[in-house]
């Protein structure tokens, strides 16, 4: 019964460990539901559900280019500048032609090309990716304001709006979006040959480039994308607020790169999941949402979401070297 | 001449060019398109504004040494400030409210070095950690609003002269001079050079790696509790968002004074030039009436280009 082959079929049948990972990520997701079902009246109630749903969508479209861009052991800093850039212009460019379509363009389109830039940075110039996107996040937010010169853009065309706050079956359209984008993230990193290759460069670089991955050019896709649902999620803040500024998604970072971390992707690389994250989003929601509740101060956020993020990388550390 | 001394001499001669061309283009540049640049009296301003800047890029040379970070040197400098005023304005004494100020400061700079050498999680990520706390503490003690009543003892600290040099500028010059001495002429910063070029050699010769570590981030947090000191008196208030941004700006200069992001290849001299290249930077994009969120954007363009030259020399 101790043979090897018997230890092989075992550990093939038993839960992998992601599995047990997510399990443990979904319990402490149950945990805080029903702790503020205890604390707050409002909580459960079917209005904040779809709240917390639509919040959840917003962070995850966010976090899943992040996650990409964080299983190649890099980091993208510039996102929450990024989607203040992208709802800017897009919404100038919405307001000027009067065509949704257009903006969506430039909206994702200037994301996208924040995103190429970064992945430029890191790869033709080897600067290490929190310094260039730190530096990037500095430049956008100087650029957005610049460009904005303290104006605020709103009102826009009700089908646009749709995109964040119309209802589908009463459910959010934001949330099909969240669907729609997890299923995609989720079948690109773990069935697709670039996604491999994305998780082979997060593990080893050195050994990714000897069997012949195109180090370079997957980097650069991994911050084009990250970008790129940067550029998405500013339009679904757009749709939703009906109005853009200057400052418009300069909170969003923190909580995205702790949505990230929570969902179980290592900030060393190679190991995580699209849908890991889905649950860190969620968590992070659900966290926040909880504070707004309980009528704890705003300036509590960024505190509880630095611990959050520290947590989460120190609780990563313990399990990867339980399991060395 | 110990062999460190000659081959850190032999790079320094090779990255003068480098940051002093920088420095001299930005002179000759805001020299003839603005007629106020090069008059005594500004360029007396602009190292007295650069004073704070030293302050936070002396000790982030140390820690970008040991290949590490420090994003949350403006928001602790920002919650050191107010540390400051709350005390000055509820005890009316200046010596402790300094006192806050450096207690804050040892405080964030010892939760980051612990975090970073005892629980092994990476500098940028836990300084990013620990800018969130600083910066909701700063929120929070405040309310959002800024601290006023600063008295006058404090104030006077960066408006007063010392043989008709201003006080910030004779701070600014002290702690160069003590952190040359830190860097070149004790052990611990024999130590400082190990920790980023060869750690084994630290582990085998018997020293504390943690130790040393912490003790760089700690005298980050120190420093930025003195540039506390003159950032308030500066203001003569404190505010929640004074100092944010402060760390981009203290990076800049590190890097573009020379210092290696990743071989540990420090030079302290160059991130003098380099505060001095971006308070030049700023001030005479003020004079040309360029706004705040603009030069940001400059100053990240000059980054990346001194990032860019430090990366074609280690192709050599």
């Amino acid at each position: 019964m101790s043979s090897t082959p018997d230890v092989a079929v075992r550990s093939r049948l038993a839960p992998s460990r992601d599995v047990i990972q997510a399990l443990y990520r979904l319990i402490a997701v149950a945990l805080l539901c029903a702790a503020l079902t205890a604390l707050s009246d409002v909580f459960f109630t079917t209005n904040n559900i779809l709240n917390v749903l639509r919040q959840t969508a917003l962070l995850f479209l966010m976090a899943s280019g992040l996650t990409l861009v964080i299983l190649t052991a890099g980091l993208d800093l510039s996102v929450g500048a990024n989607i203040a850039l992208s709802a800017c212009l897009a919404a100038s460019v919405m307001k000027t032609t009067g065509s949704p379509l257009l903006g969506m363009a430039t909206g994702i389109g200037c994301g996208a090309a924040v995103g190429f830039a970064n992945g430029i940075l890191v790869t033709a110039l080897r600067i290490p990716s929190f310094i260039a996107t730190y530096g990037m996040m500095w430049m956008l937010t100087g650029v957005t304001y610049y460009y904005m010169a303290g104006e605020t853009i709103h009102g826009f065309p009700p089908g646009f709006r749709q995109l964040g706050s119309g209802y589908l079956l009463g459910v959010p359209m934001p949330v099909y979006i969240m669907m729609l984008f997890l299923f995609i993230g989720a079948f690109f990193a773990q069935r697709t040959v670039w996604g491999q290759q994305i998780y082979a460069i997060g593990a080893n670089p050195v050994a990714a480039r000897l069997s012949g991955v195109p180090v370079e050019r997957r980097l650069v896709l991994v911050y084009a994308v990250s970008g790129a649902m940067a550029g998405l999620a500013s339009l679904i803040i757009l749709a939703r607020i009906n109005s853009a500024q200057g400052d418009i998604g300069e909170e969003l970072t923190l909580p995205a790169i702790a949505a990230v971390l929570v969902g179980g992707t290592s900030l060393f690389g190679g190991s995580g999941t699209v849908a890991g994250t889905m649950i860190g989003a969620l968590f992070l929601t659900l966290v926040l949402n909880g504070m707004n509740l309980l009528q704890i101060h705003s300036s509590w956020q960024p505190l509880v979401t630095g611990i959050i993020i520290l947590l989460a990388v120190w609780i990563d550390n313990r399990t990867r070297r339980s399991d060395a | 001449m110990s062999a460190r001394n000659l081959s850190t001499a032999s790079l320094s001669i090779a990255r003068v060019p480098g940051v002093a061309i920088v420095l001299g283009a930005l002179c000759a540049t805001f020299g003839v398109m603005s007629p106020g640049f090069l008059t005594p009296a500004n360029i007396a301003n602009i190292l007295t504004q650069s004073t704070i800047l030293l302050l936070l890029a002396l000790p982030m040379t140390l820690i970008i040494m040991t290949e590490g970070l420090d994003l949350s040197i403006g928001a602790v400098l920002t919650l050191a400030s107010i540390a400051l005023a709350v005390t000055v304005v509820a005890t009316g004494s200046a010596p402790l409210g300094f006192l806050a100020a450096l207690m804050v400061g040892f405080c964030f700079g010892l939760g980051n070095g612990v975090l970073i050498a005892v629980f092994d999680i990476p500098p940028f990520i836990t300084t990013l950690g620990t800018l969130g706390i600083a910066q909701g503490l700063s929120l929070l003690v405040t309310d959002g609003q800024s601290v006023v009543g600063i008295p006058r003892s404090i104030e006077a600290i960066y408006s007063e002269t010392v043989a008709g040099i201003p006080v910030p500028v004779v701070i600014g010059a002290l702690a160069y001079a003590v952190t040359h001495g830190l860097l070149y002429h004790t052990r611990f910063g024999t130590y400082v050079f190990a920790l980023g070029g060869n750690r084994e050699a630290l582990k085998v010769a018997g020293i504390s790696v943690r130790g040393m570590l912490i003790r760089v981030y700690v005298f980050g947090g120190l420093m930025a509790g003195f540039a506390a000191l003159l950032m308030t008196a500066r203001l003569n208030s404190a505010h929640p968002t004074a100092g944010i941004g402060m760390e981009f700006d203290a990076i800049a200069a590190v890097a573009v004074g020379g210092t290696s992001f990743e071989r540990g290849n420090g030079w302290l001299f160059g991130t003098l030039l380099g505060v001095i290249a971006v308070g030049v930077l700023r001030n005479g994009l003020n004079l040309l009436a360029v706004p705040s969120s603009a030069q940001v954007a400059c100053i990240g363009a000059i980054v990346i280009i001194a990032l860019f030259i430090d990366g074609q020399r280690g192709e050599r």
